[in-house]
């Protein structure tokens, strides 16, 4: 089983791309579970979303304290909270940022890659220059760095269940495939 | 089809599929995304019924009450306080004999405020004469949900089906939701025999003197006996239909969880054929992470069952005793707590095994956990079942797990 950890800010949708991720994950056959912080969501605080990924039912039904992954929609959050707590050693760092992996320095054991997805859902016209919505972005650098779904199955869902701007949100998401690190 | 849905969805879906007529509902954290959905698949025309948005939840089941009276099929949803502020009323809906659904999303009482699960909320309304229902997958949430009307409408009493807050509610996963048509075929109409209409007037809830109103509550004694043969019926068409079906009762393991592909239904008794030292009794979500972490101390080599108690009312006596017979202990894990008494299932399950021979019942050893929405890890269960591995005699007080030095 994979355990995957999404932190955002209220707003910001990492709540929604938790749920996309699910649906791509479903469409290629797997077993899936994804939820949010269980509490009380504010507009700009940070929000963590979780996913489970399994080839079998997923059983277990308690919170996620160990991410084999952790995927970062806003850098700031860095400075603010232990983003790596209960990281397993191994697992992979993705940032939304427009700094390279070497201008985070977290500690041994743990891979970090970048990728500007706000400047490409900016690109996109989703969102503004200082509110990007960066959730389908990111899902394209998911699926290239964590190699946890494919890009077809995140295009598909987000045809499927993005309820605006479909079109721009799944060329956001092959643009930071084409672009992420691995 | 598929879909990938949240606990709260599924409830949603569930009354939509079962094509309810009227919704009436008050929001509250954390079942207020059920009602946003029914909002949204009536805005969308998904589901024709009529949306009522009320001040409260006392009014909530009042509009569901009302409609139900005048032949209409209706839903609601509420959690924790909102339950208890309806408490009148679900006594009124019940003694009316009124086949209301309602999806109550567990929450812990407050003070100390808290948005999060345990059981005490549906808990304290088990003597109001509804039925309840308790779900393990957001899966078993839409179907409990569509076989709750079939029910309901069978024998002319509300059902109450419930799920875990966030655990269920607002966690998402593959849902298989078979539509109205399907569910058609399933569950036919709502065409209650009497209703009140204005070409032929009549009233309902009228005084009632000392010489009948026992037999008005005699008769929903054997509605609610009569209850337990239905429930099993449309569970098992409900499985031969939509190929998905949960048992009153469920053991785990069960030799029969072996034979997926058999296509006839699984025996209603549910007996286990793999022997058990110590059997876990849980419901709701914790169910499911005890099957994980059963899976995981059977491997160690340790003979420890489960036993999933799916209906508080009717509550299984029968199946109950049948589904323990033989095992030495019952380990009982209560989301909830009785003060001044303990854990409510294992009063219950106490009082169910009263009906076994003296020297056939089993050790009933009681533990609390999970409270307020304090997680249960499969680590808090291997702890329970080891625990009462070592016990050989009954704890003068039920065991607090997790609980802070």
């Amino acid at each position: 089983m994979l355990e995957l950890r999404f932190h955002s800010r209220g707003g910001q949708g990492g709540v929604i791309a938790g749920k996309l991720l699910a649906v791509a994950v479903f469409k290629e056959g797997r077993f899936v579970q994804s939820f949010p912080t269980f509490g009380v969501e504010r507009r700009a605080a940070p929000v963590k979303a979780f996913v489970r990924i399994d080839d079998n039912p997923i059983r277990i039904r308690n919170q996620i304290y160990n991410p084999d992954h952790i995927i970062i929609l806003d850098s700031s959050l860095i400075l603010m909270e232990d983003v790596t707590q209960g990281l397993k050693s191994g697992g992979t760092i993705l940032i939304n940022t427009d700094k390279p992996p070497g201008a985070f320095p977290f500690a041994d054991g743990f891979k970090v890659v970048t990728i500007d997805a706000s400047a490409i859902a900016v690109k996109h016209g989703l969102g503004s220059v200082t509110q990007p919505i960066v959730n389908t972005a990111i899902l394209g650098a998911v699926a290239k760095a964590l190699r946890v779904v494919k890009i077809d199955s995140v295009v598909a869902a987000i045809e499927e269940e993005v309820p605006s701007k479909a079109a721009a949100n799944a060329a956001a998401a092959r643009e930071a495939f084409d672009t992420a690190g691995e | 089809m598929h879909k990938i849905l949240t606990g709260n969805q599924a409830a949603a879906w569930g009354a939509m599929c079962a094509q309810a007529q009227v919704v009436s509902a008050y929001p509250i954290t954390p079942q207020t995304t059920i009602i946003e959905e029914l909002a949204d698949l009536v805005d969308k025309g998904m589901l024709k019924a009529e949306f009522i948005k009320v001040e409260s939840e006392h009014s909530a089941m009042a509009g569901c009450i009302g409609a139900q009276a005048a032949g209409a099929r209706t839903f609601t949803a509420t959690s924790a306080q909102g339950l208890a502020l309806m408490h009148e009323l679900l006594h009124w809906a019940a003694l009316g004999r009124l086949p209301i659904v309602m999806a109550d999303v567990n929450r812990a009482m407050a003070p100390g405020w808290s948005i999060w699960t345990d059981q005490n909320d549906s808990l304290a309304q088990r003597d109001t004469g509804w039925l309840q229902f308790y779900c393990e997958s957001n899966q078993e949430v839409l179907d409990t949900t569509i076989q709750a009307y079939r029910i309901a409408e069978q024998v002319d009493l509300p059902v109450m089906l419930i799920l875990d807050a966030f655990l269920l509610s607002h966690t998402s996963e593959a849902v298989d939701v078979p539509g109205q048509e399907a569910t058609a075929r399933y569950l036919p109409p709502y065409k209650p025999s009497i209703y009140l209409n204005t070409k032929e007037p009549h009233a309902f809830g009228g005084i009632v003197p000392q010489d009948i109103y026992m037999e008005f509550r005699y008769k929903m004694q054997v509605a609610m006996d009569e209850a337990l043969e239905i429930c099993q019926k449309a569970d098992e068409e409900y499985g031969a239909m939509f190929g998905r079906k949960y048992g009153l009762v469920d053991v785990y393991p069960n030799d029969d969880d072996d034979d997926d592909d058999d296509d006839k239904p699984k025996a209603q008794s549910q007996k286990p054929k793999a022997e058990f030292d110590v059997m876990l009794v849980t419901s709701g979500t914790v169910t499911s992470t005890a099957r994980y972490a059963i899976d995981r101390m059977r491997e160690q080599g340790l003979k420890v069952g489960l036993l999933k108690t799916r209906l508080l009312r009717p509550f299984p006596t029968q199946l109950l005793c049948e589904a323990v017979d033989g095992v030495p202990k019952l380990a009982v894990i209560d989301r909830n707590i009785c003060v001044g008494m303990g854990g409510i299932w294992a009063q219950e399950i106490k009082a169910a095994l009263y009906h076994q021979p003296y020297k056939q019942r089993p050790l009933v050893l009681e533990y609390i956990a999970g409270l307020g929405g304090r997680d249960i890890t499969p680590e808090i269960v291997e702890q329970i079942a080891l625990d009462a591995h070592k016990r050989d005699k009954a704890m003068d007080t039920p065991k607090w797990v997790g609980l802070k030095e």
